[in-house]
């Protein structure tokens, strides 16, 4: 049999799929980092133990919560008109905190697609879907999509009708969009954890649309 | 079609290639500094304005060549110089000493 790799060792050991975040090495902007954070901490301006909660909650932080608004807002028409009138203080009576910057949910319809942005920077709803993905912060989503928006989603698979509008949303510092897709066809009497589990972050932000072929249910 | 660009920053409608989906998945040095900021924004040293301010001065050439949280760090060091909460001098040695702590 030809079990052997190129390289014609035995796997006695697992191969590493990932190297480890840090294992390029030191850089310059690592040090620098590595410098003022324990230039604080020895300041007494936070703990090792305040980065670490600080870690622990951004890193639970996912796309969960705006899922399970968007869920809610389909099955119930009256928390779908609190949602749009005031999208703060619907994710709050989900028990969602949302921080300081106020949450504008934009609805998506048969004739109107909604996508977000922040050409300027990176303003992204991260309370409710988590840390933005790489592409949100980089330059082509930035710049295009505010002017070829149909191209750009394009690029991520989904293919709008002739006659959709588009909207696209610019962010500021001091509000957040999501958006609130179409509740799709073939989901009718779907439940609330059903329904949440077939919108994604890339729904969210408007490149694509919830399928309901992806679901296991 | 549209008004001057008002810094390196101002990217909707410039000229730019396909969008790179490739996930890079967050290092621990960089929710480091993610982290940084909620706390000194949280404890009133360091507004979101003022991150964006440090980001918006970087110049052309440091905004395009740094990375995401390279550019945060990077301002953030600088209005922490500003605000004195750290100085110079402090950070060359830590640095240095960092640097020396490596293997």
């Amino acid at each position: 049999m030809s079990g052997d790799h190129e390289h014609g060792h035995d796997h006695a050991h697992p191969h590493p799929f990932q190297p480890d975040d840090d294992a390029g090495g030191l850089t310059e902007h690592m040090a620098l980092v590595a410098a003022v954070r324990e230039l604080l901490i020895e300041g007494g301006i936070y703990t090792a133990e305040d980065e670490r909660r600080a870690i622990e909650r951004m890193d639970a932080r996912s796309p969960a919560a705006g899922a399970r608004m968007v869920a809610r807002a389909w099955v119930d028409p009256a928390y779908r008109d609190r949602l749009l009138a005031d999208g703060s203080a619907a994710a709050r009576e989900l028990g969602i905190e949302v921080g300081p910057t106020r949450l504008i949910v934009v609805e998506d319809t048969a004739e109107v697609k909604n996508v977000i942005v922040c050409t300027l920077c990176s303003c992204y709803p991260r309370w409710v879907l988590g840390l933005p993905p790489a592409w949100y912060k980089a330059r082509a989503y930035r710049a295009r999509v505010v002017v070829e928006p149909r191209a750009v989603l394009a690029e991520f698979g989904t293919e709008l009708p002739e006659g959709m509008a588009v909207r696209v949303h610019d962010s500021t510092a001091d509000m957040r969009y999501m958006v609130l897709p179409a509740r799709p066809e073939g989901t009718e009497g779907w439940g609330e954890e059903a329904l949440a589990a077939i919108v994604s972050r890339d729904c969210m932000i408007g490149v694509a649309m919830p399928d309901p072929a992806q679901s296991a249910a | 079609m549209s008004a001057e660009p008002i810094g390196p920053h101002d990217l909707g409608g410039a000229q730019a290639g396909p969008v790179e989906l490739h996930e890079h998945a967050v290092a621990h040095w960089e929710k480091q500094v993610d982290a940084m900021m909620t706390l000194l924004s949280e404890r009133g040293h360091l507004k979101v304005d003022e991150l964006r301010r440090g980001i918006e001065t970087l110049g052309e050439d440091a905004y395009e060549r740094l990375s995401y949280y390279e550019r945060w760090a990077q301002s953030m060091t600088t209005i922490l110089l500003e605000k004195g909460i750290v100085t110079p001098g402090a950070i060359t040695a830590k640095v240095a000493e960092i640097k020396a702590r490596q293997p």
